[in-house]
Parts: structure tokens; C-alpha cells; sequence
């Protein structure tokens, strides 16, 4: 592990590192470019701290063991890429179902299918959204440095065990590939588990406002029924509409009604601001350049970085709608995240998409052309 | 073995539940074997989990089994449990899955927990098919069959799971049928006692699906008592000495004439005839004779029979094919903690 203080390290490294100080003692993956950087730090890491690090025999079994250990009373962790998240969504919907909490980190690279293996890209957005059959709601981080692959792991942890639910920490083949400066703390502040109190536990449902029960663990003698069919809150297995309705509704409204406290934005330059920028990760790079570079033409723009990408930031980016002429979203994809601002904004101001696709970042250059067209 | 009321083993080992399971399932005899080796074996229930998938397996210990369950997604359940395992290694681990589950979409979970020898018992119940679903061709399902995926018969080959298992790496490998009721509870105790990966296939029945798999023209009533003297009849075990003096009559057409004539040829001699299912060959003639000389040449030749077979061919090998001391995953991971100075 890192020594507290400055170090030059890659973003996987970082985003391993901060896994193993949230305390993260289970890892298990498959090799994927460009995430493989995860996985060789746990290997060499992650047994010195007494944690366990397991090479699978693919994505499905990696995200298996991962909530097999986190019922076992592991934090616990995997990592992979596009095709490999994709193999995974049908075991995290089963995370989702029956509350297990666990990081999944996507080191993004460009699809569909094998792609541009090497390079990044933003375009898994809504699969971390929707990617997993059937009604769910998902907590997706995005960090745009190497610090905060760092901070964002911890905070995925801490999320993962507050909310008891799998955590997307949703970086990219250029974050997870550039070395740049690390600040390691003396301490990260870590949230436990809430374990039963009690020699009773229903693990299933509460009656806290939070809506997340306590987590019991294997071989303590709570004899727990642990299914991704829809159950009682006792884990019993029931197809009933009411109990599945009470069970999704549950586990989709401890996340919306939290989202004040999930929801992470940074803002630049907004308080007076005509043309505000939007973005998320390693676009929010040139982004914040574009920026400031439209402030020394005398526009007055602004930038919304979203840490959090699920659950959307819809109130703060409604409130922004209200108050400015124009929202430019900058994506690596497609045009995806520019769907939901221009959901959310409902036509009071002019959104503009800036969407690359290539394996490349938007340029500086081609955000302020777009900047300088909507001021 | 001290014999207890049903009841006690009701009362501690299983959940108040009404059975989910078909009329004359073989699961509920595979779930007694496996509470009945927990007993005898005085496993402390606090400390076994048992980890299933998809299918009428799964449902063996979930929502059945009182202790620990995770039931998971189709074919995972050896992944699952393989984290499960890793980071609590006290946990008596255990995996119920099917020959779908375990076989086909799981068969590379079962092949690679094999080859780590990771210390979880899996007892994969083998009834020929997808019985959740309605009765489709599994990777077991022999060639010609007809389900409700190959009406015109199982263009497919299947696969000898116990070898798969035995050649991957398993430590510990047998197989029996829930006709072999004491040597498979005998078998899930050497299992559970036994430190790496064991694996017991059970050959079990499924009277809904088996039925037109089997063509058995019977009431569904009458079906697993069938089913379980076919398995009986189409077995043999390994090791155990046998009785060769007799031959199976595979009939041109009716069973029924073919036995007929049988009886008429064996009228003065020391030899009884009847017809009994045969998993390879169907409905056929089992002829036992007690002469010396017999001469089988001559029901060959009869009419009504199309040939003689002997006493193995077809037949399913039972018995324990694996039992060794290998190094164990979990183990070999905590010396690898203990060399990067984790412990």
C-alpha cells in the first residue's frame, strides 16, 4: 500500500488503493483491458492487508463471488470493462434484488462489442442504469482525476454500505490510464455495516426511514433465506403483487429519496452564468478549459461537473434551467446524458450536445466553438 | 445409524414450507439423505450454507433447508458460493444444482471450482432434463430422446457429468440415484467430511417430464416407483459383485408378445422372464435363468425379438469414483496471505 502523502500513480492504482483503505477485503475479477492495473495492485496488495484476491474464471463468476463474500461479511470489490460489464448485469440486478452491497468498478472503453479495446469512452451510462433486467435504481459515481478515483472508490464503499446496494464506480480507459499526482490522507472515513442488533433480524425490510434494513451475514444462525426472487421482508419467497411491489418500490425510494445526500456536483464559474457546460469524468476535462477559456472572451460560462451521475442531479440542473440561456452537455458517447438534461430542462433554456465518439476527447477547441455559439 | 422419528429431522432441519415440489419428485428424497448426513455427521446448522441456482434443484434447500441459503442466478451458484467460501472458510459449504444449472450454462463454474479443489460439497441432481421449464433436451438427455425440445428425438450426445467433474479436478466424485438411498446419504457424509471439492451426481426422477421422455403409458401415481426400479434395473455399482446370469430381450415391437413367446421357450427350464424399463433400451424382456447351459441363442432367434443384450450395456456406473487428499483452495489462498504477510 501507499504511504499517506503525494504520490505519481496511474487511476486504476489510485482507485485500488482507495478500495483497500475503505476497506475493501474481497476482490474478484477477470483480465480486461484497460482495468487490468485494478486487479494487479490487489493481487499484490490486497493479501498484505489479510484480504483475498481471486482470479475467476470470468465476469459472471467474478461479480458472483463478490456478493457470495459480502454476505459472508466481506466489502468487496470487482472491476472490468465494457464487455465484461456486460456480462455482469444479470448478477448485479440480482445484487439490486436482494440488497447486497458491493463496488463494481467499469474502466469504460469504446464499443460495441470488443470496439476500441484500448480507449476510453463514456458510452455505458445508461447500462449502468438499465442494464440489468427489471426495476431497480442505481447509485453511479464518475471521477475525472486520479484523485478522485481515489475518493470515489472510498465514497463507492461508504454509498454501497449506507444504502446496502451495488455502487457503479463508472471511470474510463483515459482515467484509469493516466499517472498524475495522489494525494494519500492519513485516514479515510469509512461506514461500517449495519448488522443486527438483535438475535432477530428481518433482512428484508424496515421500518427506518432510510429504508435500508440491517445486513446479517452467513453462519451466524440467522438461518437467511437470501433469494433474487421477489420475497417477504423475511426472505421467503412470494410472487405476490404486494410483496413486489413493496420490495421494488423499496429499494428504488431508499436511493430517489436520498438523493440530496448521494448527489456530488463541483461548480465552476456558475453564479453568473449565461452558458453553463455539463459534464462527467475525463470529458469534463477539456470541459472545464473550454470554460475558462470562454470566460477570458467575455462569455459568461460555467461548468456543472457531475460526480454522481445516478440518481440524476434533477433538481439542481432544473434549478439551473430557470436561471441560464443554454446547457451544453460533453459526453464520450453518443449523445446519452444530453437525453436526460434535455428531460429535465423540458425547453426552458437551449441544450446543445457536444458528443464524441472515437476513442478520442472532445477538444477544448471544439467545446468553446459551441460555447461561443450558444452565448 | 440410530433411527429417529421423521418428525425430528422435520422439526430441526426443515423450514415450515409447503413443498413446492411435483408428486413423487426425487428432490425431497435427496433433501432427507442430505439433513439425515448433517445429523449424523452433528454439523452444527448455524454453520452450513447451502447455495443453489435456477431450477427444480435450487429449490431443495430454498426456501426448504433451515440454515443458511443463497439461492442465485441460473448456473452461478459455485461462483457464489466461491466467495462465500473464500472469506468465511467455516462456513460448511454446499451447492445444490441441476444437470441444466451445474451442466450447461454452469459447466464452466463446475469445471473450474473442480480444478481450484475449493472445499464446497455440490450435489448436482441429474433428472435428464429442464423440468422447471417444461421438460426441454439438457446436456444429460440421452441421444433419440424425445422432450419438449426434440420431438423427433435428441439429436445430441450427453455428457458423463460425474467424469466432467472427476476430470476437471473434483477430489471427491461419486454418483447414485434416489433409488440408492443409503449409499448416497453414506456418500453425502464422505462428501461433507471430505476436505476440496467432492461432487455427487444424483440420478434422480422426474415423474412429469420423464414420463414422455421414458414413453411410461402409466398414471402419474404409479410413475416414481417406475422410474426408481428403472434406475435400479440401468445400474450397476462399482466394485460391488454382480449376478451376469441374465439377458435383457429388446422386443421388435410388443414387450408384451415378446414375453410371451420368451415364456413359451423357457416352459421347463429354471428361468423366469418379465418385462422391466431399461433406461437404454426401453421396455424389454429381463430373462434370469438359473441353468448352467443356458442357451441364449435361441430366444434370440425368436419372432418377437429383435436382439439379446447383455447385462452392463447401456447401464449407468455408480459408486465412488474419486476420493483423494489434494491441496485445498481456501487453504492454499491463506498460506499465500500468510507469505505476503496479511496474517
Amino acid at each position: 500500500m501507499l504511504n499517506p502523502g503525494r504520490h505519481l500513480v496511474l487511476g486504476n492504482v489510485a482507485c485500488a488503493e482507495g478500495a483497500i483503505r475503505a476497506g475493501c477485503r474481497f476482490f474478484a475479477g477477470y483480465p480486461i483491458t484497460p482495468a487490468n492495473e485494478i486487479s494487479h495492485y490487489m493481487a499484490a496488495e490486497l493479501p498484505k492487508a489479510g484480504g483475498f484476491f481471486l482470479q475467476m474464471e470470468d465476469e459472471i463468476a467474478s461479480i458472483a463471488a463478490i456478493i457470495g463474500a459480502s454476505w459472508a461479511g466481506a466489502k468487496a470489490m470487482t472491476a472490468t470493462s465494457g464487455p465484461g460489464y456486460s456480462l455482469m448485469q444479470e448478477n448485479i440486478g440480482y445484487a439490486h434484488m436482494t440488497e447486497t452491497p458491493c463496488v463494481v468498478v467499469n474502466v469504460q472503453r469504446s464499443g460495441p462489442s470488443t470496439g476500441q479495446a484500448t480507449l476510453p469512452s463514456q458510452q455505458d451510462i445508461y447500462q449502468a442504469k438499465y442494464g440489468s433486467h427489471g426495476d431497480y435504481e442505481v447509485i453511479a459515481l464518475s471521477p475525472w482525476s486520479v484523485q478522485e478515483m481515489f475518493e470515489l472508490t472510498v465514497r463507492a464503499f461508504n454509498l454501497a454500505e449506507r444504502f446496502r446496494t451495488p455502487v457503479m464506480l463508472m471511470a474510463d480507459g483515459m482515467i484509469g490510464h493516466i499517472k498524475e499526482k495522489l494525494v494519500v490522507p492519513e485516514k479515510v472515513d469509512t461506514v461500517g455495516r449495519r448488522r443486527p442488533t438483535g438475535s432477530e433480524c428481518v433482512p428484508f425490510g424496515t421500518d427506518d426511514p432510510s429504508m435500508v434494513p440491517e445486513m446479517p451475514r452467513f453462519g451466524e444462525g440467522f438461518r437467511l433465506l437470501v433469494t433474487g426472487s421477489t420475497h417477504r421482508p423475511s426472505g421467503v419467497r412470494d410472487y405476490t403483487p404486494k410483496y413486489h411491489q413493496m420490495k421494488v418500490n423499496r429499494i428504488r425510494e431508499k436511493i430517489l429519496k436520498a438523493e440530496n445526500e448521494i448527489s456530488d456536483t463541483v461548480k465552476v464559474d456558475l453564479e453568473d452564468a449565461e452558458v453553463v457546460v455539463i459534464s462527467f469524468g475525463a470529458s469534463a476535462r477539456p470541459s472545464y478549459g473550454a470554460v475558462k477559456e470562454a470566460r477570458s472572451q467575455g462569455i459568461k460560462a460555467g461548468l456543472l461537473r457531475l460526480k454522481t451521475i445516478w440518481p440524476f442531479p434533477e433538481g439542481k440542473i432544473s434549478d439551473l434551467a430557470d436561471d441560464v440561456d443554454a446547457l451544453i452537455v460533453v459526453e464520450m458517447n453518443v449523445g446519452k446524458m444530453v437525453q436526460e438534461v434535455r428531460r429535465v430542462v423540458c425547453g426552458r433554456a437551449n441544450v446543445f450536445s457536444v458528443s464524441k465518439i472515437g476513442g478520442v476527447l472532445p477538444s477544448v477547441y471544439e467545446i468553446n466553438q459551441v460555447i461561443r455559439r450558444a452565448a | 445409524m440410530a433411527v429417529k422419528p421423521l418428525r425430528y429431522y422435520s422439526d430441526k432441519y426443515i423450514r415450515n414450507q409447503p413443498s413446492a415440489f411435483c408428486v413423487g419428485c426425487g428432490d425431497g428424497t435427496i433433501l432427507n439423505c442430505f439433513v439425515r448426513a448433517l445429523d449424523e455427521l452433528e454439523v452444527p446448522l448455524d454453520k452450513v450454507l447451502c447455495v443453489s441456482g435456477i431450477g427444480c434443484s435450487a429449490w431443495i434447500p430454498s426456501p426448504n433447508f433451515n440454515g443458511d441459503t443463497l439461492h442465485t442466478t441460473h448456473g452461478r451458484a459455485l461462483a457464489f458460493a466461491t466467495g462465500a467460501k473464500v472469506f468465511n472458510s467455516d462456513l460448511t459449504t454446499v451447492v445444490f444444482t441441476g444437470d441444466g444449472d451445474g451442466a450447461a450454462i454452469g459447466g464452466n463454474h463446475l469445471i473450474h471450482a473442480a480444478r481450484r479443489n475449493i472445499d464446497i460439497t455440490t450435489i448436482l441432481v441429474n433428472n435428464l432434463s429442464y423440468a422447471m421449464t417444461g421438460g426441454q433436451i439438457a446436456p444429460t438427455t440421452h441421444h433419440g430422446e424425445r422432450t419438449a425440445t426434440s420431438p423427433y428425438g435428441n439429436p445430441e450426445r450427453p455428457f458423463d457429468i460425474a467424469g466432467l467433474a472427476a476430470a476437471a479436478g473434483a477430489t471427491y466424485v461419486a454418483r447414485w440415484t434416489t433409488y440408492h438411498v443409503l449409499e448416497l446419504t453414506r456418500s453425502i457424509k464422505e462428501a461433507l467430511k471430505h476436505h476440496g471439492f467432492s461432487f455427487i451426481e444424483v440420478l434422480s426422477q422426474c415423474p412429469t417430464h420423464q414420463r414422455r421422455m421414458f414413453n411410461m403409458r402409466d398414471p402419474v401415481y404409479r410413475l416414481p416407483s417406475r422410474i426408481l426400479e428403472m434406475f435400479s434395473e440401468s445400474t450397476y455399482v462399482r466394485g460391488r459383485t454382480r449376478q451376469e446370469n441374465y439377458r435383457y430381450a429388446v422386443p421388435k415391437a410388443s414387450p408384451e408378445n415378446a414375453l410371451e413367446e420368451i415364456s413359451n421357450v423357457l416352459v421347463n427350464l429354471d428361468t423366469e422372464a418379465k418385462i422391466v424399463d431399461h433406461m437404454g433400451f426401453g421396455r424389454v424382456v429381463r430373462i434370469d435363468s438359473k441353468e448352467p447351459d443356458m442357451e441364449w441363442a435361441n430366444i434370440s432367434r425368436l419372432e418377437a425379438v429383435d436382439r439379446l443384450v447383455g447385462p452392463l450395456e447401456e447401464k449407468v456406473e455408480l459408486g465412488v469414483f474419486v476420493k483423494e487428499e489434494m491441496l485445498e483452495y481456501t487453504d492454499s489462498l491463506r498460506d499465500l496471505i500468510r507469505t505476503a504477510g496479511g496474517i
